[in-house]
């Protein structure tokens, strides 16, 4: 079968993955830009971090016939330092106007903090300002269901935002309804530790349908598997799912979100 | 002609997750008894995630066929006020204003 997988951090893997995921049938990734497992001192450090998703990695990714799509954003985590924050927001047009760049992502919150909203709302500004797709990253755990609401209410005062055009990621069971609901898009993260499994996400899938959902590997740094979203699929399959809707979920879908930016071609 | 793909019913759903879950059970029966058996078992005991986890097993047989969100929903803040800062602050699973 062919799947993309819309969310996953290819600096943190390494060459091999990109053979497993091209012998496997992903053969097309996007990249959020992400906080890296550490702080880092500078905006200088973020413009690097910029070249590497936009130049590096589209060129690793192609000696294995994997295309490679990136987000530029600055991540919630990094956002409470409000000069370091003016700082990358700065040097993001020059990257955002790079050929494999789809929009504005991950961005969102953290800990659903002031500053945190005051940066998310700066990044809003120049989506708008750009018609920009924008990828969002809700909270971990306890905070989601407030982060998730938070951020849906910014994004529904903002006339400029479309719904359509924006994928809120990492939801989970509680706040599914809510997203769909208000028109969004809304991706699902396997994580085997700390999010959700390839059961839980076909539950969802049962549950609220083929409709605007994307699911993602995540995978980075941490525990995570940069196959996760082919194994997802064999959790649907072996429940008697047409391969009709497999295809929908696991390809179409990621190809009908990421398709309304022009750069994008799936593989 | 019968389709290719048909749908589990729910004896079946049954028979394919029961073993896989009977394990996971005991897991969560394991790590309680862990922390029982540990020294300091009272002050772990009375931490707001364990209260909340307890919490949340209850849920398990009181919250009918919305099990999932009731639990996710227990472990979350509910609140609606950011936070002034986040400096120093990460997520634990488990919210403490919401400790039943």
């Amino acid at each position: 079968m062919r799947a993309i997988d819309p969310h996953i951090h290819m600096v943190s893997r390494t060459t091999d993955d990109y053979l497993k995921l091209a012998i496997s049938g992903i053969h097309t990734v996007a990249e959020p830009a992400f906080w890296a497992g550490f702080d880092r001192s500078s905006a200088s450090s973020f413009y690097d971090y910029f070249h590497l998703l936009t130049v590096t990695e589209p060129a690793r990714a192609e000696r294995f016939g994997v295309r490679h799509y990136c987000w530029i954003g600055l991540n919630s985590k990094e956002a409470e330092e409000l000069e370091l924050a003016r700082e990358v927001l700065a040097i993001m047009p020059e990257f955002l106007d790079r050929p494999s760049v789809l929009g504005i992502g991950e961005v969102g919150l953290n800990k659903n903090s002031r500053n945190e909203i005051r940066v998310l709302e700066q990044q809003f500004a120049l989506a708008v300002k750009r018609d920009e797709l924008l990828l969002i990253h809700t909270p971990h755990l306890e905070d989601k269901l407030k982060g998730t609401r938070i951020i849906m209410d910014l994004i529904l005062s903002e006339p400029g935002l479309s719904p359509g055009r924006v994928l809120i990621d990492h939801a989970e069971e509680h706040t599914i309804k809510e997203i769909k609901d208000n028109g969004f898009w809304f991706g699902l993260t396997l994580y085997p530790n700390s999010k959700g499994s390839p059961e839980r996400a076909i539950d969802a899938v049962e549950r609220f349908g083929t409709e605007r959902i994307c699911i993602n590997s995540s995978a980075d740094w941490s525990v995570s598997d940069p196959l996760a979203v082919l194994k997802c699929a064999n959790e649907m399959r072996r429940r008697g799912h047409s391969e009709v809707a497999i295809n929908k979920v696991f390809y179409e879908n990621p190809k009908e979100f990421l398709s309304q930016c022009p750069k994008f071609r799936a593989g | 002609m019968a389709p290719v793909y048909q749908k589990m019913n729910a004896s079946e759903i049954l028979e394919l997750y029961f073993i896989e879950n009977r394990a996971r059970l005991l897991d969560i029966a394991s790590f309680l008894d862990r922390i029982e058996r540990y020294e300091g078992a009272d002050q772990a005991k009375a931490d707001y995630r364990y209260q909340a986890f307890l919490h949340a097993v209850d849920l398990l047989r009181t919250s009918g066929a919305e099990r999932t969100v009731a639990i996710q929903l227990s472990f979350s803040d509910q609140s609606s006020e950011p936070i002034e800062s986040a400096v120093g602050l990460k997520a634990y699973g488990a919210w403490q204003g919401g400790a039943p």
